[in-house]
Order: C-alpha cells, then structure tokens, then sequence
C-alpha cells in the first residue's frame, strides 16, 4: 500500500529526512515513532501529498504521490498534527465540505456523515460551531474527517496528542478498529500507545529509519542484553569484581551507599544468573536484600537507538 | 476545475460569520447612502448614478475590497487549514479561483444594495437605463480586479494587516495615483499610463460605454493576479 524509496527532504539548509526507504502492506497498522524534530510529520507531508520530496519516490495506494498527486489524495485520508479546522463552521457543515471537496458523491454524503460521527461519537455536538469545542472533540472531528471519504489509507499524525486517558483509549480503540479495514500509518512519541496499537514499528530519529520491526521484535532485541538489579552488602570493588567473574555476565555497575552495594549488572542474553548471584552472596557470606529482572522495554530500546543512532535490522 | 464552487460556497458562508464583513456592509450602506442622497440625488442635476459611479465607489471600494479580501488566503495559513485544504484533491487553481468567485458573489450582494438607488432616481427621474447596466458591469469588473489583487497579497503572507496594506497601496496607485500623475504629462507617455490606469478604463463604462478594449483590461489583469496567485500558492508547497 505505501512504499518509499530513498526519500529526501531538504528545507533550505536543513536536512529533515534522510534517504528513508519502508514498505507498508494492505492492512496494517504501522506506527511511526520517533522523538521530535525526527522527520515523522515531514515524511506523512510527503505521503500526502502537501509537500514534494526533494529526491527519492513514493506510492500510496499504487500511485506515485509526486507525479499523480490527484489521485493518492482521493485515496488518503490524512489528520494533520495540528487538527485544524474553521472555527465558524459547524461540525455537520465542515463534514459536508470535507467529504464535497473529497468528491464524495452527493447522495452518499448524508449516510457518510451519519457513518463517520457514529464512528468517532460525534452526535452530541454535531451541530455546534467547531470553535466551541475542546481539542478532544476537535480531536474525533478530524478523524472523522479523514474517514469521511472511506479512505484506503490513514496517516494520522500524533492522534491521541493532548486527550485525556479516557479520550485516548477511545481514540485507540477506534484506531484499532480501523486497522481492519484501512491500512493505518500513525506517527507519534508516545510508546505505550504504539506499543499497544501497532502491528508493525519504524523508529526514525533525525531524519533516518532507525529499525523495523514488530514491537515483540524489537524488545527482544534488547532482551539480548537484559539486566538484573541487585543489592549486596559487602565491599564495593570485592563484590562488583566478584559478580563479575559469574558466567555471564557482560559489565557491572555498582553504587555504594551505607555499606551495601547496589548492582546493575548487564548479562547476556537467555541466562537467567539470579539464582548464581543469591549462591555468590551464601557462599562469601555476603547478606542480599534484592535481586530482580528489569525487563526491558520499548522505552529501553527507543532510548538506546535514538541516542546512538545506531542500526538494528530485525528483518529486511 | 473539481471543487472550485464547493470552495467558493464555502467562503461567501464564512464572509456572513465573520463580523468585518457586515462592517463592510455597514460602512458600503452608510456612505453610498449618504453620498446618493446629499450629492447624487439633487433637484437639478441629472437623474442618473453616474456622481455615485464615477466620482464615489472607486474611493469606496479602494478601501473596503482589501478588507474584504485580507483573510481570504492569511487566515487559512495562520490557522493551518491549508494543510487540509492543500491535500485534499482539489488542485491549486481551484482553491484560488474558488475563493474569487466566491468573494465576488459577495461583492455582487454589495452592489445589489444599490439597486433601491436606481429604484429612487426612476421615481424621481427617467435615467437611462443602458448608461446603468453599462455602469453597473464596470463596477463588477473593476471589482473582480480589485479582489484578485487583494487575493494576490492575501495570499503573499500570512499576516493579514500586511496584506491589507499592501494590497491597498497597489490599489492606490492603479486606481488614484496612475491617473493623477496622467494628468500631468503629455503625449505618449500620458496615453500609456491612460491606457493602465483602472479610474480612466472605468470612466468608460460610467459613460455608458461598454468598449472591448476596457473589457479585456479588466478581465485579462484579473486572469493575470489569479495567475501569479495561483504559482505563489505552489510554491509554498516547496518552502
């Protein structure tokens, strides 16, 4: 449904996506993830078709978003960061000139309506002036909006961005049901959300694809070094030293605070080497107060990769 | 051009919800009506609109078209709702002509309000109606110039005051100044800036004159600003 090839943006002197290439197949809910400034909302402009990429190509719904720029945007169905909206016009009457302008046929405008604002609980202030309303609403109206044409992709950028909890669940659920029948491509910094959502991840950070994978994928590429945490009385340099020398182990860091130690230590993956901690403490004689797996999460592992940029392929 | 009158119905709607544009009415009544009853309407004088077209309503619509046409492209950048608009599958021209057509409606409803002029002066008077019609054609096309001009700076900017002042300081010098200056110089150089000059081309249809020559002036400058707005408009999808 969506496939990018070597794209490029330059603004001016700024290099805001760097040479990206992805696929996204029919059905899929893909997140793009990425701190800020990492050229999430620039790619979606590309891919809708609001600016042009300064090389390098792409095609949403087998067209050339470039070169048949028409025709990907009657197939595309896109919610800007910002929500915007005319503050004069009514909810039903936005809808109406959405879906007009989006070619949607006269006699099916209605149902559509009646469709989109049962989808995304509109009813109650259909008819109040979009000035009024809170962004959570403004928030629902623009989704509704990007549905309103029955699209065969989504991009919607950061779409829980500003709700409440109870707000965003709903909007996830709602982006979930979705992903069944329309290829779903939404950007965002908040994990958890994309985590729970996404079928599928692409993390780009300054402008470039960073790793690929399913969110299971991608924490257990991190499981691959897991961690264990653990508190020993006992002196700082004879513990850390000794821990050290277990199978295992990759690196300890020990802190010192009132006579006991507290460690981190990094070990490869598939050991669980708890129980040969605890037996290492028994056998010096060394009180343990703590000892516990820290599991890794997609956090640990968007942290990791955005700040050494490094590349992690877990499929091609 | 797809979608050009969904934009244009959309604009005429949003110029009723936006108060400038009833104070422009306001003001258009207020002066218009002022002007007709203690200079146009005089016992003596010709029973006619022509003091109304002709001396008044290119002052009037010198300083009320670029209030009318500041926000037309400004606001859509400063509130965002370009973005919707620029990726729906409307192309550029259509935005742009749409939101001229659509402001021209709303002109055209201004100008209908004088229609309770021509209405008085036939009591009063037997004007020629052919010198009206002639009029009345002049003012829209020199009104559709007006707001393809406003159109053009709306659209250079995202601020509205500059677009405004700017808009009409161009206005100025095509409407008032160009003409001014003619009148001052002779020869070839007074016929060609005759020939540019928006109060001399209009003069003609005041007269009751509807010659070519005006005609295509207005509508050829007209197609030209919507032109360079609608590139003006493209580029900005490179910046």
């Amino acid at each position: 449904m969506i496939e990018v090839r070597n794209l490029t943006k330059w603004f001016g002197p700024i290099l805001a996506v760097k040479d990206i290439s992805f696929d996204v197949a029919q059905g899929q809910i893909v997140g793009f993830l990425g701190p800020n400034g990492a050229g999430k909302s620039t790619t979606l402009r590309i891919l809708t078709g609001y600016h042009p990429a300064s090389s390098g190509s792409a095609r949403v719904a087998g067209f050339d978003v470039f070169t048949e720029s028409m025709k990907v945007r009657q197939h595309v169905g896109y919610l800007p960061e910002s929500t915007p909206m005319y503050p004069e016009m009514r909810v039903r009457e936005f809808l109406k000139f959405r879906a007009k302008l989006k070619g949607v046929p006269r006699a099916e405008i209605a149902k559509r309506i009646e469709y989109v604002s049962g989808e995304c609980w509109l009813e109650e202030f259909i008819d109040r002036p979009i000035g009024q309303l809170s962004k959570g609403m403004k928030q629902r109206v623009g989704l509704a909006d990007a549905l309103i044409n029955d699209p065969k992709v989504l991009f919607l950028d950061e779409p829980t961005i500003g709700l409440d909890p109870t707000q965003i669940r709903q909007t996830r659920n709602l982006i979930a049901k979705l992903g069944e029948r329309h290829t779903v491509m939404l950007s965002s910094h908040i994990l958890s959300e994309v985590e729970a959502i996404c079928s599928d991840v692409i993390i780009i950070a300054r402008g470039e694809v960073v790793a690929r994978g399913s969110p299971s994928e991608l924490r257990a590429k991190i499981s691959e070094s897991s961690r264990l945490i653990s508190e020993i009385k006992g002196q700082d340099g004879e513990v850390a030293a000794a821990v050290k020398g277990l199978a295992g182990v990759r690196r300890v860091e020990s802190q010192s605070t009132g006579g006991w130690c507290r460690l981190s230590i990094d070990t490869a993956s598939g050991s669980d080497i708890r129980p040969l901690v605890a037996k290492l403490a028994a056998d010096k004689g060394w009180e343990l107060r703590e000892i516990r797996h820290e599991v890794a999460s997609l956090e640990d592992f968007f942290i990791k990769i955005v700040a050494e940029q490094g590349t992690v392929h877990s499929r091609q | 051009m797809r979608g050009t009158w969904t934009i244009s119905q959309r604009e005429l709607l949003a110029f009723f919800c936006s108060p400038i544009a009833y104070v422009v009415l306001v003001v258009f009544l207020a002066l218009n009506g002022y002007f007709f009853s203690f200079i146009n309407l005089t016992s003596g004088e010709e029973a006619s609109l022509r003091f109304l077209f002709g001396r008044f309503m290119p002052l009037v619509l010198l300083f009320i078209m670029p209030m009318l046409t500041m926000r037309l492209m400004s606001e859509e950048f400063r509130q965002g709702t370009i973005e919707s608009l620029m990726t729906a599958p409307v192309s550029d021209a259509a935005v742009i002509v749409g939101k001229f057509l659509g402001t021209l409606i709303f002109y055209a409803l201004l100008l209908a309000t004088t229609l309770v002029y021509v209405l008085a002066v036939s009591m009063f008077g037997d004007p020629d109606i052919g010198a009206l019609v002639a009029g009345y054609i002049g003012l829209l096309l020199m009104g559709g110039l007006y707001i393809a001009v406003g159109l053009f700076f709306s659209t250079c900017t995202s601020n509205q005051i500059i677009a405004v002042l700017t808009s009409f300081s161009v206005l100025a010098v095509l409407a008032v100044l160009i003409d001014r200056f003619a009148s001052h110089v002779e020869g070839r150089l007074r016929v060609v800036l005759q020939h540019i000059s928006v109060g001399h081309q209009f003069t003609e249809f005041v007269q009751g004159a509807i010659n070519l020559n005006s005609v295509l002036f207005f509508v050829t400058s007209t197609v030209f600003l919507l032109f360079i707005s609608v590139k003006v408009l493209e580029s900005r999808r490179w910046r």
